[in-house]
């Protein structure tokens, strides 16, 4: 671990979270990159690649279901771990915190839909 | 609209923002560049175009105190994932080190709290460039690296001096050595600096500014060999029965280990009893006279009781300059209130009506848990003058931290108040918490009862 960042560093390929677990965090990206990986059936699409300042996990958040793909780093990678309880509070204190999330899960929505057309 | 309904009211459209806004802001440490980078953000949420100009005298880019804003340099847990949440991750450049435990010294002994998630979570930095010598040029400072994300963000900076304000009827003149432009928003982010209070005075006759008390900050150099092995990852805190001071630490940032004290008045005798005491001599090596490698020391004021009536139409202090969090997490409050500001001025207006609905709750609620806070550090003087309640409380810390449970309850209690992450308010409910406090009585009496066991053994 590097002592100037924050989080927790990931080597290249590292799981850092695994689909069809149960969790209840979100994760915020410091440093490097990760690649999120739908591991249906027997084999392993590349659903997306996300980088510094973006989340994942966000779904464990909002839905109690388990994780729908894995997410595993791509190169070092370091990331700061968001839990539930703290994310909530946060919200409730100022509800603009939400702001963004809303407007990264819509950019997401909006890339499904365009794969989504193109198949 | 008839004039005659008393109930239909109309917003004077000259005290809100709109497209061609033009808003200062004086000063450019955390609660400045906050308001800056929140209003630019929410205004082009909202799709109205303004002009922000920040105004700072300071040069970020030099060291020792003329590049200074004499803070002890921490990013708490809960801010560094609030600024996640927000899309600012504070760079490696500008993190001296991540923090990942607290060492606690107490005359009964030395334990370790860690992180709930054994991350590294807390960011220690310098708000300038650093003490004085420092010649780290790939490192950032903290100050600088907001105001860089301001500028990429469409914010002008002005490196002047702000050498009076005053009020006209189309809204409020800044004036410097060099210029005079009018705005019409004004922020006051001047930290505890009494002459620029002096013109917030003029512009909003009824601000009563912050009382303040004199706090103690120095950086000893050790080099980052030295500092990975007497300290690593740990901010190093001491609960020691010394007079007047309430709270003491040791940061490790980069090259330097910063030392904080808080309490009362704090001059170079207390300074002298705390760097004298066993506890703080055993953090350094022996060899070393920390003394010979202290470069800077200064003896900065602190907020203990927040301004009032901070407002005014189209005038609106924030951060120290308003209200800030009881000894801890200065940075956490310049945020919360400097993001109130901004909510206030672009989604509401900038009338005093409009910042005391809408800004005026965030500082009531620092306020009020201020109050709870202060009764906080009242227990903790009663608790350092106490050998029994310490000796309880570090027996208490020292079971959980070799538990592997989520409830470290006290563990929890203490890392929140070193950290100032929660409200005090969380705190003391977390406190009164009948497990909490029945572990507590429980160790304390086994304490008690283990003193007197090896005094009879004596």
């Amino acid at each position: 671990m590097t002592n100037n960042s924050l989080g927790h560093v990931y080597n290249d390929g590292e799981v850092i979270l695994k689909q069809g677990s149960v969790g209840d965090c979100f994760y915020v990206i410091q440093k490097g990159m990760v690649e999120i990986v739908d591991e249906t059936g027997d084999k392993e699409t590349v659903v997306a690649k996300l980088g510094e300042t973006d989340f994942f996990g966000e779904m464990g958040i909002f839905e109690k279901d388990v994780r729908s793909c894995t997410v595993r780093a791509k190169g070092e990678a370091t990331i700061l771990t968001m839990d539930k309880r703290s994310l909530y509070k946060s919200i409730q204190k100022d509800p603009s915190l939400a702001f963004r999330l809303l407007e990264k899960m819509s950019n997401r929505l909006r890339e499904t839909t365009k794969q989504m057309g193109a198949k | 609209m008839d004039n005659n309904n008393p109930i239909e009211v109309t917003k004077d459209k000259s005290l809100i923002i709109e497209n061609g806004s033009k808003i200062a802001v004086i000063g450019g440490g955390p609660s400045g560049s906050f308001f800056a980078y929140f209003a630019l953000d929410f205004a082009e949420r909202m799709g109205i175009e303004i002009q922000i100009d920040i105004y700072e005298a300071k040069n970020f880019h030099v060291a020792g105190p003329a590049g200074c804003n004499h803070c002890g340099g921490i990013v708490s847990e809960s801010l560094v994932q609030a600024l996640s949440a927000e899309g600012i991750v504070l760079p490696s450049n500008v993190i001296r080190r991540g923090i990942k435990s607290y060492t606690m010294h107490m005359e009964q002994g030395t334990t370790v709290i860690e992180t709930p998630l054994r991350e590294q979570r807390i960011a220690s930095m310098f708000r300038g460039f650093g003490p004085l010598g420092a010649d780290d040029v790939d490192s950032v400072s903290f100050d600088n690296y907001l105001l860089q994300l301001c500028e990429k963000k469409g914010v002008s900076l002005i490196y002047e001096k702000v050498i009076d304000l005053e009020r006209t009827e189309v809204g409020i003149d800044v004036q410097t050595k060099t210029n005079s432009v009018s705005y019409d928003l004004v922020i006051g982010s001047v930290g505890l600096n009494p002459r620029s209070f002096s013109f917030f005075k003029k512009i909003t006759p009824a601000f009563i500014p912050p009382e303040t008390t004199k706090t103690y900050i120095c950086e000893f150099k050790l080099g980052h060999e030295l500092i990975n092995q007497y300290f690593g990852n740990s901010m190093h805190v001491f609960l020691l029965n010394l007079k007047n001071i309430k709270f003491g630490a040791l940061i490790p940032k980069g090259h330097y280990v910063t030392l904080v004290l808080l309490g009362n008045q704090i001059d170079k005798e207390i300074v002298d009893s705390f760097l004298n005491s066993d506890a703080v001599k055993k953090c350094f090596p022996k060899e070393i006279d920390i003394r010979e490698i202290s470069p800077c020391q200064c003896f900065p004021s602190i907020n203990v009781k927040n301004a009032r009536y901070a407002f005014s139409d189209r005038v609106v202090l924030i951060g120290d300059s308003a209200s800030s969090k009881l000894y801890k997490n200065g940075i956490g409050a310049a945020y919360i209130t400097a993001k109130a500001a901004a909510k206030a001025a672009i989604f509401n207006g900038v009338s005093e009506s409009d910042f005391q609905k809408y800004y005026q709750p965030a500082c009531t609620r620092l306020n009020r848990d201020n109050s709870i806070g202060k009764l906080i550090f009242m227990v903790t003087t009663i608790i350092q003058k106490s050998a029994v309640l310490k000796r309880g409380i570090f027996s208490m810390v020292v079971k959980e931290q070799q538990k592997e449970t989520d409830k470290r309850r006290m563990s929890s209690v203490l890392w929140d108040t070193f950290t100032g992450s929660a409200p005090y308010t969380d705190i003391l409910m977390r406190v009164l918490h009948p497990a909490t406090l029945i572990s507590l009585i429980t160790n304390t009496i086994k304490g008690i009862f283990n003193l007197n066991n090896s005094k009879n053994d004596k």
